[in-house]
């Protein structure tokens, strides 16, 4: 068992509770033992004290789109090296996509990343299951055998449902193991051969469009059939104004919930210029426009969960002629200081981006962390909101290093990661005694 | 010796490669075109030589097969005294990016002096440039550029016109597909050349309008006044049954005939960058009738050519004796 820890003169902020306070956090036995605000009552023997003045102790993030390698492609991510990443990035649980090889549709290979997560990883890992066997899209999987071996959630990951019909049938008998089905909306027809957003940058440079209603209208449909089916739908990744009009609509109605990567949130497609293939992302950065209108969506409440959307791809894959190169980018480890710009920048308050990445994705997974309140799982993280550092590709823990943030400047670092208690992560800054 | 001696070929141009017009000011665009005119003579002459670039190399390298261009090219290096090599690389889709990393590498490893580069991919061409340390020419690059198409038919229209300010040129057909679009209206835009484009929606890319003055769905009206009628290439058997219904629709509507022309200027120009789709997207007796340019749009190909070659790569002590 972990030592107890005391972290003490820290701005508490955790949407759960609605608590934004100076206080101290007591973590013990793998759990919060206690909140309290102003100065602890006294130090437990043996305990560590981290004196956080300046800093904020937050539930630690709940990153709900994360791609590995493992099993298939370990050169471009392990579990273990993803966990690095998101211990680094103050992420103590993430939604691992079924993107695999093979692909996450047996119990067998549930359980496999249940175990190997649990021996190699240092932060928690909830397996989603693919809605399709081989991600094909053509029949569903074994919703409850999944759920039994641990699958947390039901995604096609990368893959979008093209057939009504077989999302109808998806999401009816996902009702059945009360399975959140993550779904990105992409019409195949409507992308084509389509590389980055639909416009003038895309026409200047010659490369092919992504009309905003490839995503609108498989959207529509997914939550007139959540509606139907009274299925738990989480639309993953919105990247349109007309996206998040559609969501809010149809959010009274059903078991329904959105979800956006920080890169769209962060970026736009003036980014992409010259064909720099790092931010080649699906779905694609989107105009200035579109990107006003997701801040928007996430302070109203339309958009419920900020994630990393992190892909490990390599240097091979991305070193390539835009069209021809793949998409994605990691983003496990810039996750918070993305976030903390949109905060920086008087966009969003502190409150609302965290609770996006810690209480609604909890909700929507049905997890017990997520939250600093007593008895809870002591995964939290300790960050200073204003620690300038810069993006280096030589500072990267992931195993890949195809960021989007490639030497942007940060402000706000996370200090301290724990999970269950014990201490995962730890900044340079605090060992040299900075803190 | 021979050639010219007072065309402005000493003064020194000031970029390594040529991947765009876009990289272009309008300064640097006239001296490239009037260099060209300058070149027009070497290849009248009976003995077709300018050997500017004696001893050096230059690679062809072509992902995406051309004729024309290659060619093209192949003849410019030759006249300027060059030893030219042609690369022709068949490519799976699959692999069609590692091969271009890695062979710009191993040529690189040969150690040329200019390597002219056509590939399927936008942006191709730009990424090999950064894998090399020789001057790269943009012989295409996916629906990109291709400027030095756009150099030969600003010289062309020049030729045939006087000059280029103030003219009307509608550009006509697959602008969504055309990087001989692109480039032209990036060029005759900077040129103050007012620009038409001329297409059904499904042709024309979004925010074309950035590109092109006017923007015609029509062709009759687009064609309206027009100094210089410009065709483009339909891929018509990709575009069939997508982006167009059928070739006899696309004709009836898009297709360059008399009656259409008629309402251009009495003294257009009717221009086509090649190779042509007889019956698809021009009548045969235009093409090959009294208005047409296209084979002296050739001809400046090979002078264009010879140009900017020249000016990437020559020794200006060489040219100044």
């Amino acid at each position: 068992m972990s030592k107890p820890v005391v972290i003490r003169n820290a701005r508490i902020v955790d949407p759960a509770t609605g608590t934004d306070q100076r206080g101290a956090v007591h973590l013990a036995d793998g759990v919060v033992k206690d909140v309290v605000a102003g100065a602890p009552a006294g130090i437990p023997d043996g305990a560590d004290v981290i004196e956080a003045r300046g800093m904020v102790v937050a539930p630690g993030l709940i990153d709900m789109r994360v791609f590995t390698g493992e099993p298939g492609h370990e050169y471009r991510e392990t579990l273990a090296t993803a966990a690095d990443a998101a211990a680094a990035g103050g992420v103590t649980t993430f939604v691992l996509m079924p993107d695999t090889l093979p692909v996450v549709d047996d119990g067998a290979i549930v359980d496999f990343i249940v175990r190997r997560a649990g021996a190699t990883a240092k932060v928690n890992v909830v397996p989603a299951a693919a809605i399709t066997k081989g991600l094909r899209g053509e029949e569903i999987t074994e919703f409850g055998l999944l759920k039994e071996a641990g699958a947390g959630c039901l995604s096609d990951g990368r893959c979008s449902i093209q057939s009504a019909g077989l999302m109808k049938a998806a999401m009816t008998y996902a009702a059945n193991f009360d399975l959140p089905i993550l779904h990105h909306a992409a019409d195949a027809s409507l992308v084509g051969d389509g590389v980055m957003n639909d416009g003038t940058l895309a026409t200047i440079s010659g490369l092919k469009g992504i009309p905003l209603v490839a995503e609108t209208i498989p959207l529509a449909r997914d939550l007139q059939l959540a509606i139907a089916t009274g299925a738990r739908y989480h639309a993953a990744q919105l990247s349109t104004a007309g996206s998040v009009e559609l969501v809010r609509a149809a959010k009274s109605r059903g078991a329904i919930s959105a979800g956006i990567s920080i890169n769209n949130l962060a970026l736009n497609e003036n980014d992409v210029a010259p064909y720099r293939t790092y931010f080649k992302l699906s779905p694609p950065l989107r105009s200035e426009d579109d990107r006003q209108a997701m801040i928007e969506g996430l302070k109203s409440g339309a958009i419920d969960v900020v994630h990393s959307a992190h892909d490990p791809q390599d240097t091979e894959v991305k070193r390539q002629p835009f069209a021809e190169a793949s998409e994605g980018a990691i983003g496990l480890e810039t996750l918070l200081a993305a976030a903390l710009r949109l905060v920086h920048s008087g966009d969003v308050p502190l409150m609302t981006i965290l609770r996006a990445m810690t209480q609604r994705p909890a909700e929507i997974l049905g997890l017990a962390a997520g939250r600093l309140a007593v008895g809870a799982p002591a995964d939290l993280i300790v960050f200073d909101p204003d620690f300038p550092w810069l993006v280096a590709e030589a500072d990267i823990v992931s195993r890949s290093r195809n960021t989007a943030f490639e030497g942007a400047r940060m402000q706000g670092a996370v200090m301290h990661t724990f999970v269950a208690g014990r201490s995962v992560f730890g900044h340079a800054a605090t060992r040299e005694g900075r803190t | 010796m021979s050639g010219p001696t007072d065309t402005g070929l000493r003064r020194p141009f000031p970029h390594r490669n040529l991947l765009g017009i876009s990289q272009l000011n309008q300064y640097e665009t006239l001296d490239l075109i009037d260099r060209a005119e300058a070149m027009i003579p070497i290849s009248r002459q009976p003995r077709k030589i300018l050997p500017t670039l004696s001893g050096k190399t230059q690679i062809n390298l072509f992902f995406e097969p051309s004729t024309r261009t290659q060619s093209s090219f192949e003849i410019a290096g030759k006249r300027l005294g060059a030893q030219v090599t042609n690369m022709s690389v068949r490519t799976s889709s699959v692999t069609k990016g590692e091969t271009l990393i890695d062979t710009a590498a191993t040529l690189n490893a040969m150690r040329p002096d200019v390597i002219v580069v056509r590939h399927g991919a936008a942006g191709a061409v730009e990424l090999l440039s950064q894998k090399v340390g020789c001057s790269v020419i943009n012989a295409g690059d996916g629906a990109h550029e291709h400027p030095t198409q756009a150099l030969l038919d600003a010289l062309t229209i020049r030729q045939h016109k006087g000059r280029l300010a103030g003219l009307t040129v509608a550009i006509c057909g697959d602008i969504a597909n055309s990087r001989v679009a692109r480039s032209n209206l990036l060029l005759l835009g900077m040129l103050q050349v007012r620009t038409r484009v001329v297409a059904p929606r499904t042709l024309l890319p979004r925010g074309i309008e950035a590109l092109a003055t006017e923007v015609f769905t029509d062709m009759r009206e687009g064609l309206a006044g027009a100094d210089v009628v410009m065709m483009l290439r339909l891929q018509h058997e990709r575009a069939a049954g997508r982006l167009i219904p059928s070739v006899r629709e696309y004709y009836r509507f898009y297709g360059l005939d008399a009656d259409k022309l008629s309402l251009a200027k009495p003294d257009a120009i009717v221009m086509h960058p090649g190779p042509m789709n007889r019956g698809v997207e021009i009548d045969p007796a235009i093409a090959d009738g009294p208005r047409s340019v296209i084979t002296h749009q050739v001809e400046m190909g090979v002078a264009v050519r010879m140009a900017v070659l020249d000016a990437l790569l020559a020794d200006p002590e060489q040219v100044a004796q």
